[in-house]
């Protein structure tokens, strides 16, 4: 039941097609179903124990399709099915069924439910790893869903790239982990802790894993795919990158807390990048002019913050005492504005579609004034937005404060700078995050009316339904947080920090809205009036933005890595892969004689000695000459009749040679094949049609010459080696014993050829045959002149 | 004998290396032949050269230093494959010269668009 539920949305999308063509009824009305079904059962789930279902799909290899739903796991889950529930809603009313391919649309996004939640109930980290390259797969195909765009093509591939570089990193750090501990759960990893502490691969995992969630998560230097994703359609934007995918890497990073926290590389690489995340984010949505690109900055940045959060949480594994008691609430103020974040988000997202949807428009230059004529959008946009700014009485404000406990407590880990900047660096993006949030629904509500591409009026009541619900959650969630934080997220904290808390009873943290006045209450009120000071002089700071220059920012960097990739390594290949055969037997060649000539004498391989050579004979002496001369001619000829010739006399020596050495066969064969050969060359050569024949000596090439004599030089040192060392005695003795008695012959060469060893040669007169028939081929078939060029392609 | 054979061999193989880079299809060819003359060789040699006698039984009775018949066996295997490739390389040189009008490996390069 359990599996069965993770894959309800793929099997589903099946039906799409089919749904699609045949009825005439909006398709997202009966994708509806699906993601409601899926809530209502995660939801029945709320306070049992955790459950585990699994299915063996590999046993030899340890593969296994699972499902585990503890606390994290079931959080998550909710998230991604709730949220999707009101995307697919919004969906209906904002794509048009009569305009769009909408089958597709929710294939997708049926595959990416799938996907998600396989993420965030595997327990194996293989089938972990295989939902997590399918939700980059099907948030590709969802960028891209408009691909006649090339700006929809260019932000898929960009993400595609990025998202799967981390992903396979990741697999890498997986693999590492598995092979320490010798399992593929993650549960049973969490029990050999020690072992991987100890491992000398420990640090290299962490990083892995780590690069994995960051790219996925969009931190920096990684975010520069999320701006561009924004192409998507809008309640891909609200849903893959808002609330549920980019939250794919904080899981990660959460899972697997309790096995990396050990290490303070993974600790502080989790804080300063998430912290610098947080304010680059932060400081760059201000810049930007597309309403769904500041949400994106503002995405990036309130990952950066959850991320953050989640590097304290881990430290609270390496310090006891007070400082432990601060620490370990950081994972709980993690997850909480990880459930804030997908509350208010996601609705900005979909009233920046309304707002798209309604006007024609989504440059924030051309925006304004639209207060009266939209009210309903202009107050869900101003709930969501002050929540998001951290102010009350919005669910934000209360993260925000927790975040800025946990910051100030960073504190006690480390004394050195960097930890007493965190909480510096986190105040100064807060303000600009007032700043971006006060740019965003001013910039569209308030001020004076442009004209417009549509004339602007307010959205259907069922685009709305949407984000009315998630505004709802989050003033709901600042009066009654502790309800939220009891059922879904002291279970998920268990998950996260597994040694500090046994029983769900243990975390006694309660959130109040007053918590009297503190620094953190503090710090807020500097963020209003710095922010709003700011946001009111925006004019005259904006200029900082154009200092920043072009060539410098991440995308130009990706940019060049591409072309890299691309058009320099086209440029390489075509340097060396220069077409010409010549080149590349010189490659060959010389490749042949460093491995040969340096492994003999590495290896010690040499040896020269005389004991076992033969005497030399003066008719050996004569044929070594004849030989010689032969080749010299053939490589001095001036004419190729002269140089045919030449290697004849070659053949003929060799034959002699044959003779010499009492091998009458080969003489045999030789002379006639020898005959045969020459024969051939003079007839295909001489018969030529005299075109271009400028007959010529061979002309001397030193890089030629070079290289040939490098060979010979190999081939007569490996010959004198492995004449000078025989190592053990020749087989044929058998043969000469037997040649007789078993097979009844004299010939012993005869017979090894057609009695021994008659398999070599039946194969040989194959070639023959082979041979005789594509020269016959070659001879007889030949293409029609004037046939069409292309009929032989 | 077997040390001035490999210093046969291995000018054979300078000869037919050096052939093999010229530009002239037919110089290729030529070199084709002279490498696996250089082969046979090498395999004969490496048998062992000081035999007094052919692999034949003269009267029913081995011959201690009788030529070792392994080597002549897969030599002869040999020269008979290496002919078969030449024949056909022969024929497919001489196709392409007349289809292409040139036996200069350099300009046979395709075209453009094949690429």
């Amino acid at each position: 039941m359990q599996l069965w539920m993770i894959f309800l949305p793929v099997i589903a999308a099946l039906f799409m097609p089919l749904l699609f063509k045949k009825i005439k009824l909006h398709t997202g009305w009966f994708v509806l179903i699906v993601p409601v079904v899926l809530v209502s059962y995660y939801a029945s789930k709320i306070g049992d124990r955790a459950t585990y279902a699994s299915w063996t799909w590999v046993a030899d290899l340890q593969l296994k399709i699972d499902s585990s739903l503890d606390g994290l796991g079931l959080l998550f889950s909710i998230l991604i099915t709730g949220i999707g529930a009101l995307v697919v809603l919004y969906s209906i009313f904002y794509l048009d069924k009569t305009k769009e391919q909408l089958h597709n649309f929710y294939m997708y996004l049926l595959l990416f439910m799938t996907a998600m939640l396989g993420v965030v109930q595997s327990d194996n980290v293989m089938s972990l790893y295989l939902f997590w390259e399918l939700t980059s797969i099907s948030s590709f195909l969802l960028i891209g869903y408009w691909f006649t765009r090339d700006a929809s093509r260019f932000g898929a591939l960009k993400s595609m790239m990025i998202t799967v570089f981390g992903g396979l990193l990741m697999l890498g750090g997986f693999l590492i982990l598995a092979n320490i501990t010798g399992t593929m759960s993650i549960s049973e990893m969490l029990l050999h802790t020690t072992e991987i502490k100890e491992s000398p691969y420990f640090t290299l995992a962490a990083i892995l894993v780590l690069l994995g969630a960051l790219t996925k998560s969009a931190q920096f230097p990684f975010y520069i795919w999320l701006p561009d994703a924004m192409e998507a359609p809008t309640p891909v934007s609200a849903y893959l990158h808002s609330a549920t995918m980019v939250k794919a890497g904080i899981y990660l990073v959460a899972r697997f807390t309790p096995i990396f926290a050990y290490s303070t590389t993974w600790i502080w690489l989790i804080v300063i990048l998430g912290l610098i995340t947080l304010f680059w984010g932060s400081f760059f949505a201000t810049k930007q002019r597309d309403l769904k690109g500041i949400l994106a900055f503002s995405t990036v940045s309130q990952l950066g913050m959850i991320m953050s959060m989640l590097g304290v949480a881990a430290m609270s594994y390496h310090v006891d005492g007070n400082a432990e008691n601060v620490f370990k609430y950081a994972g709980f103020a993690a997850l909480f504005h990880l459930i804030n974040h997908a509350t208010f988000k996601g609705a900005l997202f979909m009233i920046a579609g309304i707002i798209d949807h309604e006007t024609g428009t989504r440059d924030i230059r051309k925006l304004g004034g639209l207060m009266s004529l939209m009210p309903i959008s202009f107050t869900v946009a101003m709930i969501t937005s002050l929540s998001m700014a951290g102010l009350p009485p919005f669910n934000g404000f209360l993260s925000k404060e927790l975040f800025f406990t946990t910051m100030l407590s960073a504190q006690d880990f480390s004394w050195s700078t960097v930890a007493v900047l965190i909480p510096v660096v986190a105040w100064l993006a807060s303000v600009f995050t007032f700043v971006y949030c006060l740019y965003f629904v001013t910039g569209i509500f308030f001020g004076k009316r442009h004209e417009l591409p549509k004339k602007p009026h307010e959205a259907p009541i069922g685009m709305l339904i949407s984000p009315l619900v998630l505004a709802s959650f989050v003033v709901v969630l600042f009066f009654i947080p502790n309800v939220v934080t009891d059922a879904l997220i002291k279970p998920a904290v268990l998950a996260i920090q597994p040694n500090q808390f046994l029983t769900v009873g243990d975390i006694d943290i309660h959130i109040s809205m007053w918590h009297g006045f503190n620094t953190e209450l503090l710090m807020t009120i500097g963020v209003v009036v710095v922010g709003f000071g700011l946001f009111m002089t925006v004019k005259h700071w904006r200029k900082v933005y154009s200092l920043v220059p072009e060539w410098f920012s991440l995308n130009q960097l990706y940019r060049r890595m591409m072309r890299l990739a691309d058009e320099d390594m086209t440029k390489v290949s075509k340097r060396y892969m220069t077409g010409s055969i010549r080149t590349y037997f010189i490659y060959m060649f010389a490749a042949i004689v460093i491995i040969v000539v340096s492994t003999l004498f590495m290896k010690d391989g040499y040896a020269f000695d005389t004991a076992h050579a033969s005497d030399i004979g003066a008719f050996d002496i004569a044929l070594v000459v004849v030989l010689v001369l032969g080749t010299l001619t053939v490589l001095f000829a001036r004419t190729r009749l002269t140089a045919i010739i030449a290697l004849g006399v070659v053949g003929y020596s060799v034959a002699m040679f044959f003779v010499l050495f009492n091998a009458p066969d080969l003489a045999l064969t030789q002379l006639s094949i020898e005959t045969v050969s020459v024969a051939l060359f003079l007839l295909a050569f001489y018969h030529l049609p005299k075109l271009s024949r400028h007959e010529a000596r061979l002309p001397f090439r030193l890089g030629n010459f070079v290289i040939a004599l490098a060979v010979g030089v190999m081939v007569t040192l490996m010959a004198l080696a492995s004449q000078s060392q025989k190592l053990l005695p020749s087989i044929s003795e058998y043969y000469k014993e037997t040649v007789y008695k078993e097979a009844g012959g004299g010939n012993i060469v005869n017979v090894i050829l057609v009695d021994y060893r008659g398999f070599d040669t039946l194969f040989e007169i194959t070639v023959l045959a082979i041979a005789g028939m594509a020269i016959f081929g070659m001879i007889k078939l030949r293409r029609k002149k004037g046939a069409d060029k292309n009929e032989i392609k | 004998m077997e040390i001035l054979m490999a210093f046969v061999i291995g000018f054979l193989f300078f000869a037919a290396i050096y052939l093999i880079l010229s530009k002239s299809l037919l110089r290729i060819i030529i070199g084709t032949g002279l490498l696996s003359h250089g082969a046979h060789m090498l395999i004969l040699t490496m048998g062992g050269l000081g035999s007094d006698a052919p692999p034949v039984l003269a009267d029913g009775v081995a011959n201690s230093s009788m030529a070792d018949p392994l080597p002549q066996a897969l030599i002869l295997t040999a020269i008979v494959i290496s002919f078969g490739v030449t024949a056909f390389f022969l024929v497919l040189a001489y196709r392409a010269y007349q289809e292409l009008k040139t036996d200069n490996i350099d300009e046979m390069r395709g075209e453009e668009h094949d690429e």
